[in-house]
């Protein structure tokens, strides 16, 4: 077993470096091979570490495997997207939700395998769950969206079978098991590495994989690339065609593009929207996968706290003298869906859909009179640093529309890091930002957003105990109509009281060469490398 | 009784004088070692400044906007579970509680973690640093070699086109801003004419990073025997390394220059050129040798320059090196990495001051005998 | 000499050229500089355009042309604040000597072992993202240039036989460092201040070019090459291209000045 492994991968290793072995095994070779630049590599191999970013999601998603996972669609425009509305088994094999509703019961494959080759057991299942939902920090956090709290929601009842008692009955529990929070852990093995310190061995997770999932970690380098190797012995779904990934950090856009149009890499994420636009529109060796993303929006927030914002009509005026179509154009490349003019109430309980505003510069100017602030005031526009390429442009634009109705503007750019803490002490008068929840719900959107628990993306401080009540209600309604009727009742409340414009929809782009196939798109936005191969 | 003030201040000088009898008695018997007290009592020389830098570096740290509690706690963390992180990080304690703790890290050569890559900052440096150097000495060569003979060329006929030629192109080379330059050349010799591989750091993804022994991958990959990959380093290497070279051309020169030029005008030029011995031995042999002392310390000033101004240059060629790891860090407010990053730079400034008062002293024994 | 004085010449001219710029800049720009959306989005140059535009429409022309009052104050308040503050320091250090001496030397010593670029970066982050806080940064990382520079000439003079006689008559130190020593300081002090000019204003430069410093939409070189950056590979070479330029331009001149004024200086260590 290991010395089949050391075999493959050194294999691998000669290939690459060696003189070609002829044009056939090199094709052949090639075909297995994935390389990816990407902006920014993981700073941990865990999803339950403290800090771990993005692209440690990624990590998580391909080197372990979930309870369950979302099946696939394809979409209007040919590109595949996982499906909400399809859960499908990925360790259980089965499961079976009670007849009273209150608990769903856990089948799990008998033939899966961790990494090193030790059985996955309903202790592992409970192991890892107990991990996430005790460890504090985002992965508790996430599971609580789906009111997985408790340890003791989790019951073995035999080696492999698992049960999870419902603390009521949410809609978004069995969702919650499909993100890549509750990965399945070798349990026996990271308890090795517990110490008194860290009862849950983050430490040690944090730098090795103790997973079951289709692709093996060869290296990781951080800062400079990852690496992958397929899992041979993978049984928790269909076996990826590709064999080895190497996944580089490559900071510079231009040189990912350049890259990939010369051929030397294979697909990359993260580009400012005018490459993506411009790589689309040139019919060249290199084609993109479009999606808008669930659940997203680009948004200006006004801080409802205090002066001026803390007026309705000022905030209206704001919406109606943002200049939706060239950020659109300019700033977004139109790699976004448009999320304005649309009527004046939500029609139906769709999340994201347009908002009644639209540029109108007179209208604005009257709304600021009818304020008593026809002479404008001063305020700060503030941004996230890490956004600027549709960010910066974005401000430019709102900062010299905003003039027009005397609203001086100062535009403030924050560094990345300290973005957050801004957003958390919730004094910027006015901000460009962007938010997406995980799960495709509008409630689950709200929630974070509007709702008056003033959660930080509640980045407008808004509160209002009406919309409150018809978020609440919407969660855990069961009746189709009267969900509806919640959500639409929400969605006008947030028109008519503007705490946050919304501006577009923004679209995750991948861009790859014409010979990779099977992209699909994922709600965590990043690479599922297990379904992609090459033609 | 004298007034307080003056009594504190005498008492300080007190304290002051004892110290300094005990530092001196410590470092008299360091005068019949030779050599090693002479490191020593350099070292010892060096010490104030390493400090200085300590505490800048931790106040600014410090001083910088970002709050590494809410960047920890991820995002959705309300703020009572910020305060809990920023309790587990030791952020809550007073600076000088902190500054005390650090301390007690660096005591134990403990850098600390980043943030962002999740690592030591140590091991990260150490995986980093030879990245930098290795951009950094084949930067310092490329300057050199085509320095020196414009050096020597210029002060050999001084007011003559090529002296003038010399210069502008020094002067022109020390005026282009690194960041431009080297978009320039990547523009020109990778987009347009398809020359140089492509800017992605320092192997291109297609090829295996060589065992590492030194960790300069010239020489891990000519110790593994692979001229393939050699090559393929060296190609990624040269860019960046001519963008950094092209910056320091000028002050090379100028040094060799100024220098050729009072040594040629030396009694001792003066006699060989009478004695007969023909000009290029006269040039090469005893002019050059004698005019590189002050030379080797601009290259001193210049390598240490180098390694901290290669920020740039590392951000536009994706350089995985120390330099772009610590303007990460410093934009995401991650103290540890910009404390380490300072720290080792400062190290090795000093350590390299080091090695050319050594030089000096291999050149030149006076020196030695008055230090 | 004729050809010496031809290259100082040249680069007055250049200044000269800058100067005007920087004081008319308002009077000379075909366009508002902040104005987007007078032309085409990323046009190349042409008649109406003649540096082309960037991403949002704005004159790159006008852009460069108004840039070079923000760059060029930048670095001119810079070296102000350096000159003054590191030679008043380096007149007490040489002068005095003792404690005055170690402990500024030792600040310039301390300044010196940071990897500079590095320090001007942590003062930005640090003090804020504002104009006023790269000009104390670059102003920092100059002090010990001019703190040495000073001191040494100090130092030199202050046995000197001039310094004596005015001490014969009556003179206060105050006096003699500034009526008798600090006249001598200045020559070479010019050289350092032309030098660094051109220094500050690629430091300036950078910082901006790292995101630190200037806000949008202000127009500064260095920024304006940041945003041209990420177009170049996309074929829009111009949008880096001007501002990059007038960036080196602007310094090349400076330090040809500085030669030039070394030479007058010191012929000898002229190069």
């Amino acid at each position: 077993m290991k010395r089949r492994l050391f075999l493959q991968s050194s294999s691998a290793v000669t290939a690459l470096t060696a003189l070609p072995l002829g044009a056939f095994a090199q094709a052949d070779r090639r075909r297995e091979l994935l390389i990816v630049a990407n902006e920014l590599g993981p700073n941990s191999l865990d999803i339950h570490t403290v800090g771990a970013n993005r692209p440690s999601y990624g990590v998580s998603w391909v080197c372990y495997d979930r309870l369950l996972t979302f099946g696939a669609k394809r979409l209007p425009n040919g590109v595949m997207s996982y499906d909400f509305s399809k859960l499908e088994p990925e360790l259980a094999e089965s499961w079976q939700v009670a007849s009273d509703g209150m608990s769903c019961t856990f089948k799990l494959r008998r033939n899966a395998r961790f990494h090193d080759g030790t059985p996955v057991t309903a202790r592992d299942v409970k192991w890892s769950l107990d991990r996430a939902v005790t460890v504090g920090g985002f992965p508790t956090f996430q599971l609580k969206a789906g009111s997985i709290e408790k340890p003791e929601q989790f019951v073995v009842i035999d080696d492999y079978t698992v049960r999870i008692d419902y603390l009521r009955k949410d809609k978004l529990l069995l969702p919650d098991l499909a993100t890549p929070v509750p990965s399945i852990f070798n349990s026996e093995l990271v308890k090795k590495h517990a110490t008194e310190h860290d009862p849950w061995a983050l430490d040690w997770t944090k730098n090795n994989v103790a997973g079951g999932g289709a692709y093996r970690l060869e290296a990781w380098r951080p800062g400079q690339e990852i690496v992958y190797v397929r899992n041979d012995n993978w049984t928790n779904g269909p076996l990826p065609k590709i064999r080895r990934i190497v996944q580089r950090d490559v900071p510079s856009a231009g040189t990912r593009r350049a890259l990939l149009e010369k051929g030397d890499i294979d697909m990359s994420f993260e580009m400012p929207p005018k490459d993506f636009l411009e790589m689309a529109q040139a019919k060249g060796r290199v084609k993109v996968a479009t999606v808008p993303i669930e659940n997203a929006l680009w948004y200006v927030g006004m801080n409802v706290k205090s002066a001026p914002f803390n007026n309705p009509q000022i905030r209206q005026a704001v919406a109606y003298a943002l200049p939706y179509e060239r950020i659109y154009e300019d700033a977004m490349y139109r790699r976004a869906e448009k999320m304005w003019g649309g009527p004046a109430h939500a029609p139906d309980a769709s999340w994201p859909q347009p908002h009644p505003y639209v540029y109108d510069i007179p209208k604005a100017r009257a709304l600021m009179k009818a304020a008593g602030a026809e002479n404008g005031f001063e305020t700060t526009l503030s941004y996230d640093l890490g956004n600027a390429t549709v960010s910066e442009p974005t401000c430019i634009l709102i900062q010299e529309s905003l003039a027009l109705i005397g609203i001086k503007v100062q535009i403030n750019k924050v560094p990345g890091a300290n973005w957050r803490g801004a957003l958390l002490k919730k004094d910027m008068p006015l901000i460009l930002n962007r938010f997406g929840g995980w799960l495709n719900y509008p409630e689950y959107f709200f929630f974070w957003a509007y709702h008056g628990q003033d959660a930080v993306f509640n980045t407008m401080s808004y509160q209002n105990p009406a919309m409150d009540k018809l978020i609440d209600a919407s969660r855990f309604e069961t009746d189709h109509q009267r969900y509806v009727a919640d959500v639409r009742g929400f969605i006008d409340i947030a028109w008519n009281d503007v705490p946050r414009v919304p501006l577009a929809q923004p679209a995750l782009d991948v861009a790859m060469q014409k010979d990779v196939q099977g992209y699909r798109y994922w709600f965590h936005l990043q690479p599922d490398y297990r379904q992609i191969f090459k033609s | 009784m004298k007034p307080s003030l003056d009594t504190h201040s005498d008492m300080a000088g007190t304290v002051w004088a004892a110290w300094r009898d005990r530092l001196a008695r410590l470092i008299r018997p360091l005068r019949r070692l030779g050599w090693l007290g002479f490191l020593l009592r350099r070292l010892a020389g060096a010490l104030p400044s390493l400090c200085g830098v300590i505490v800048v570096t931790f106040i600014l740290t410090r001083a910088l906007p970002g709050d590494p509690a809410a960047y920890f706690a991820g995002p959705a963390a309300s703020q009572s579970a910020v305060e809990e992180v920023r309790h587990a990080l030791g952020l809550d304690r007073s600076l000088l509680v902190q500054f005390g703790l650090y301390l007690q890290d660096l005591a134990h050569w403990d850098l600390g973690r980043s943030v962002s890559s999740g690592q030591p900052v140590a091991s990260d440096l150490l995986a980093r640093l030879p990245a930098s150097l290795e951009l950094t000495v084949t930067a310092l060569l490329l300057a050199t070699l085509t320095a020196l003979p414009l050096g020597v060329l210029a002060a050999t006929r001084p007011g003559s086109l090529v002296d003038h030629l010399c210069r502008i192109v020094a002067t022109a080379g020390v005026s282009l801003p690194t960041f431009f330059t080297g978009l320039l050349l990547s523009f020109i010799f990778y987009y347009l004419l398809g020359w140089a591989p492509a800017p992605t750091g320092r192997l291109d993804p297609t090829f295996e990073p060589p065992a590492t022994l030194t960790g300069f991958y010239l020489i891990d990959s000519l110790l593994a025997g692979d001229g393939e990959l050699f090559f393929a380093c060296l190609g990624q290497l040269i860019l960046p390394a001519v963008t950094l070279a092209l910056f320091v051309i000028a002050p090379i020169a100028r040094m060799t220059r100024a220098s050729m030029l009072g040594v040629l005008s030396s009694d001792f030029v003066r006699t060989a050129r009478a004695s007969g011995l023909s000009r290029p031995r006269i040039l090469y042999v005893y002019a050059l040798r004698n005019a590189l002392l002050p030379v080797l310390t601009t290259l001193g000033m210049v390598f240490s320059f180098l390694l901290g101004s290669s920020i740039l240059v590392e951000k536009v060629f994706a350089w995985p090196g120390v330099g772009s790891y610590a303007l990460e860090a410093l934009i995401a407010s991650d103290y540890a990495p910009v404390q380490g990053f300072v720290l080792a730079l400062a190290v090795l400034y000093l350590l390299l001051n080091l090695l050319i008062d050594i030089a000096y002293g291999v050149v030149d024994p006076r020196v030695r005998l008055e230090a | 000499m004729a050809r010496e004085h031809g290259l100082t010449l040249i680069a007055l001219v250049l200044l000269a050229g800058f100067a005007v710029l920087a004081l008319g800049g308002g009077w000379l720009a075909p366009y508002d500089p902040l104005a987007t959306g007078v032309g085409a989005s990323l046009a190349p140059p042409d008649v109406h355009h003649w540096f082309g535009t960037d991403a949002l429409g704005r004159d790159i022309l006008s852009r460069v042309i108004s840039a070079a009052r923000l760059d060029f104050g930048i670095a001119i308040a810079a070296v102000a604040v350096s000159f003054v503050i590191g030679a008043t320091l380096g007149c007490l250090a040489g002068f005095y000597g003792g404690w005055y001496d170690r402990i500024i030397g030792r600040l310039a010593d301390t300044i010196m072992a940071f990897p500079l670029f590095v320090l001007a970066m942590g003062v930005v982050a640090a003090l804020g993202n504002t104009v006023a806080n790269i000009v104390i940064a670059t102003a920092l990382i100059n002090l010990p240039f001019y703190i040495r520079v000073a001191r040494a000439e100090v130092n030199m003079r202050r046995e000197a036989g001039y310094v004596e006689a005015a001490r014969l008559c009556g003179a206060s130190n105050r006096q003699i460092l500034a009526l008798h020593l600090f006249p001598n300081v200045l020559p070479p002090m010019m050289v350092q201040i032309s030098l660094n000019l051109g220094w500050a204003i690629l430091n300036a430069a950078g910082l901006s070019f790292i995101g630190l410093g200037v806000r949008p939409p202000a127009a500064e070189w260095g920024i304006m090459v940041a945003e041209g950056a990420q177009l170049i590979v996309s074929g829009e070479w111009w949008v880096a291209f001007f501002p990059g330029l007038a960036l080196m331009l602007a310094v090349f001149a400076f330090n040809l000045l500085g030669d030039g004024a070394r030479d007058l200086i010191d012929p000898r260590r002229r190069s």
